[in-house]
């Protein structure tokens, strides 16, 4: 009895506008509306909105067989409610169903496990109570922005309530190792480790459309067939991939919607295969051993490591510049500047300043709004430019009004004052945080379910 | 008088110091009386008219058919420039088979030269190309016109000024705003220093924008001192109170560089002193605005010295941008390498800001009220930024009397200047 572990991220950033050195300390509106409002709803046409609809009628048709889980970053969620509520529905009514499990991750999709520690743990805690607050479920896997992970990052997870984590079945890691088992924390081996099977997992993303791969076309029977040519002792298959390869990255033309109707029907048919959730995954395998991960790794490009987001000196340099502000970030409670922190935090943006073009480059232009590496720096860092000031500002006039006795004006009038008055809401997140312990108990109950019906 | 020019950009299209140079230098002429006729490579329909005729290069037909020109044609190829002459040739083939080319092509079919020709306007991969177009064209106004002397700003129009002198017969005086030396330091492009060197060779007279460019066309082009001239450039007054109303948005001094992001320019030590000064000073932000081919370098060095927060670019500025950048800055700084002239720190001082200018410029020659620096004295252009930042008397005088200094530095001045040689020209 093997699983195949079917996961998705779903992510998309608030994409920065261009915005120049003369707004510096003029214009506080970061934000491309017009494009994000603009790509989330494509992506949610052709993408989102139909296979959630397929997900929803492959769950209707093979009951607790059939299941997947899903990671979708607060930023998209963030989008979805302002842009595209329908999209929130649908997935609501995946969550209904209960064969649906849904995964924690920093809220922006950001890369705050390797900036600040504090910063990681509160945006986990942000996302996961946003999930609970959408979805009624209370996510207990942790999946770390584009499956970054390191020894160290997988302590942090464990530490914070989690016991499991997925990351990328990266060959430098593995060696000989097979990422078709269950594997733990080399610093706390409680926390169990679920590695990406990145050639079927790549099949699916990368090449399923490409007429130059010899195996084209890709069906399912042939997918299957593969599955069942993996040697007999391994457990667990995971297929890890961004959602948007579902009708976006792949077009419902090249036939991935097909793709996945079919393949449900025939793992069933032609494999001892079956589907798990991490959740019951966590509960049924048992690691076969640590895995050692010293150096992050992440699942981009060849190299499955962080030289996408960091490593040249325009990416080293706007993080220093972004996380040096969050200790004066954290006095502020100014609700608009929580929320640009967030958002200016998501990995993305430093994605855009990736200068190793020749190797993946064009993986990484097709995401990029930016002419150059150069101009996504220099439109960042005047952001980031305007945002300190605002942050400074912010800090200075909370120090003002605590020295200052109630009865007493405000004797500095700065932009900021107006703000300081708004300030409560911040923790609006915490109540929900505390709600429904019973999640918990529901997956493994079903984890059974699943297990009588394809035992059969 | 009645001067033939053949100048590159006009407004409202410039991208640099030429283009401005030029337009000012006219204005002052015309004040003066003389008839010019403006020759720029393209008109886009919508530049300015003030008292002279401009000929869109493009709308003029040359007709080989005509003996005339096929006479023209002839004293061209004496020139020694005819390698670049033939258009609709490949790139290849061209540089050897010219020559031979031409001439048969000439008697022979006919057709391929009654064209209308098209400039593209800006500096581009077909540059040596469209010079030469240019010329033939030039060629052809010419023979068109009367004029008592051919002016010819910079290398790129020189093949027409040569053009147009031999057509006419008429004297030609060469206007050096920039040398090969300047723009490339010391690996300078051969064949544009060939054309150059022939354009001053071939002039009359040649006119230099200063005399620190005067020293290189004597010494790097062995142009006889008594042909050569200085004249100084000046700069335009404005007024222009909307931009009374410019406000900048951040608290901080803005330090400012505004040009091409080029070699000559001296990008890398605007840098490296911002650097310095940071290191002193956080209260303070430095702006390198401008596009050129060192751009990205200049962004990857601010990034490795970690002060892209207070380092900011501003690509390309253009108009009133130009003129809002220098309205929200409190110094401006020219660190070139070498720079013929350089107008901008004049533009600078007129919106009363104070200027921090390199020793290796021609406006040098004429600021009092400046402070100049070597290029390479990082040390000295960071102490030069910090002194004006915080000394307020420093300031305060560069200020008061730098506008002056400025406003008293008139086209019309220039343009009497440039009349003088002129006639040196005509009746020597």
């Amino acid at each position: 009895m093997r699983s195949i572990c079917l996961y998705f991220q779903v992510h998309q950033p608030f994409r920065l506008r261009t915005y120049r050195f003369f707004n510096i300390g003029n214009d506080h509106h970061y934000y491309d509306d017009y494009q994000n409002r603009h790509i989330i709803r494509r992506v949610a046409e052709k993408s989102y909105l139909p296979a959630n609809k397929l997900i929803l009628d492959l769950i209707r048709e093979f009951g607790s067989a059939f299941r997947v889980s899903f990671s979708i970053s607060g930023t998209a969620l963030e989008q979805m409610e302002m842009y595209v509520p329908e999209v929130i529905q649908s997935f609501r009514r995946l969550a209904e169903t209960g064969q649906v499990e849904f995964l924690a991750e920093t809220y922006a999709h950001s890369l705050s496990a390797l900036g600040n520690k504090d910063e990681f743990y509160r945006q986990v805690e942000l996302h996961r109570n946003k999930v609970e607050q959408l979805f009624g479920y209370k996510p207990t896997t942790f999946r770390n922005t584009e499956l970054i992970y390191s020894d160290r990052i997988g302590e942090m997870v464990a530490d914070m309530g989690f016991h499991t984590m997925m990351t990328e079945g990266a060959k430098h890691v593995l060696g000989w190792k097979s990422p078709n088992f269950m594997y733990c924390n080399n610093i706390n081996p409680k926390l169990k480790v679920l590695l990406r099977n990145f050639r079927l997992s790549d099949d699916l993303t990368f090449r399923f459309s490409s007429h130059e791969w010899s195996e084209w076309p890709l069906t399912a029977e042939k997918f299957v067939y593969w599955l069942n040519a993996i040697d007999a002792r391994e457990e667990v298959v995971n297929l890890f991939l961004d959602y948007e390869t579902l009708g976006e990255h792949q077009w419902k033309e090249t036939g991935i919607f097909d793709f996945f109707k079919h393949l449900p029907a025939t793992v069933f048919a032609k494999s001892d295969f079956t589907f798990g959730n991490p959740e019951a995954l966590y509960n049924t395998l048992q690691p076969v051993s640590a895995i050692s991960v010293p150096h992050p790794i992440s699942w981009a490009d060849e190299e499955r490591d962080l030289t996408a987001w960091l490593g040249n000196e325009l990416q080293d340099e706007a993080f220093a510049k972004l996380y040096a502000c969050s200790q004066k970030v954290a006095r502020c409670t100014d609700l608009q500047i929580q929320k640009d922190w967030l958002f200016l935090q998501t990995s993305n943006h430093f994605y855009y300043m990736c200068t190793k073009w020749f190797s993946s480059g064009e993986v990484h232009k097709y995401f990029n709004p930016y002419g150059s590496p150069y101009e996504a720096f220099i439109n960042f860092m005047n952001v980031l430019s305007d945002f300190i000031i605002r942050v400074d500002d912010a800090v200075a006039a909370e120090l003002t009004v605590s020295m200052v006795p109630d009865s007493v004006p405000d004797p500095k009038p700065l932009k900021t004052k107006k703000t300081t008055a708004k300030a409560k809401p911040a923790a609006k997140a915490k109540p929900a945080a505390k709600a429904k312990p019973a999640a918990k108990a529901k997956p493994a109950a079903k984890a059974q379910k699943k297990s009588s019906k394809s035992s059969k | 008088m009645r001067v033939l020019m053949f100048g590159w950009e006009f407004p409202p299209h410039i991208t640099g110091g030429l283009g401005t140079a030029c337009f000012g230098l006219t204005k002052g002429l015309v004040k003066h009386g003389t008839e010019v006729i403006f020759v720029v490579p393209k008109a886009f329909g919508d530049e300015t008219k003030e008292g002279f005729r401009l000929v869109n290069a493009s709308d003029v037909s040359i007709d080989f058919k005509e003996s005339l020109n096929q006479e023209h044609w002839k004293k061209f190829q004496y020139m020694e420039i005819g390698s670049n002459l033939v258009p609709y040739l490949d790139p290849e083939e061209y540089e050897m088979a010219v020559t031979k080319e031409v001439r048969e092509t000439i008697s022979g079919s006919q057709s391929v030269f009654s064209k209308q020709f098209t400039f593209s306007g800006k500096y581009g991969p077909n540059l040596m190309e469209e010079v030469s177009r240019y010329a033939l064209v030039a060629s052809s106004i010419a023979s068109g016109n009367t004029f008592d002397v051919i002016h010819a700003h910079d290398w790129l129009t020189y093949p027409a000024g040569i053009a147009a002198k031999h057509i006419s017969g008429k004297p030609l005086v060469v206007h050096v705003h920039a040398t090969e030396f300047d723009r490339s330091g010391e690996k300078v492009n051969q064949v544009v220093y060939d054309i150059e060197r022939q354009g001053m060779e071939e002039a009359d007279l040649v006119i230099t924008v200063s005399n620190f460019t005067r020293q290189i066309v004597l010494e790097k082009y062995g142009i006889p001192a008594e042909k050569v001239f200085t004249v100084h450039n000046a700069v335009e007054p404005v007024d222009r109170p909307e931009l009374d109303g410019v406000q900048k948005h951040v608290r901080e001094k803005i330090v400012t560089f505004l040009g091409r992001v080029t070699y000559q320019k001296g990008p890398d030590y605007f840098v490296e002193a911002a650097y310095k000064v940071l290191q002193k000073d956080d209260n303070v932000r430095f702006v390198m605005a401008g596009s050129g081919d060192l751009l990205n370098r200049m962004v990857r060095r601010v990034a490795q010295l970690k002060i892209a927060t207070k380092f900011h670019f501003t690509g390309f500025l253009a108009g009133t941008e130009v003129d809002t950048m220098f309205a929200m800055s409190d110094v401006y700084v020219m660190p070139s390498v070498s720079e013929p002239f350089g107008i901008s720190p004049l533009e600078a001082m007129r919106s009363n800001v104070p200027v921090v200018i390199s020793k290796q410029s021609g406006v040098a020659e004429v600021l009092k009220h400046a402070l100049k620096v070597d290029f390479w004295d990082v040390d000295a252009l960071a102490d030069a930024i910090y002194g004006i930042l915080h000394y307020d008397g420093l300031r305060q005088m560069f200020i008061r009397y730098g506008k002056t200094e400025v406003d008293n530095l008139k086209w019309e001045n220039a343009a009497l200047n440039v009349i003088e040689v002129y006639n040196k020209a005509v009746y020597r």
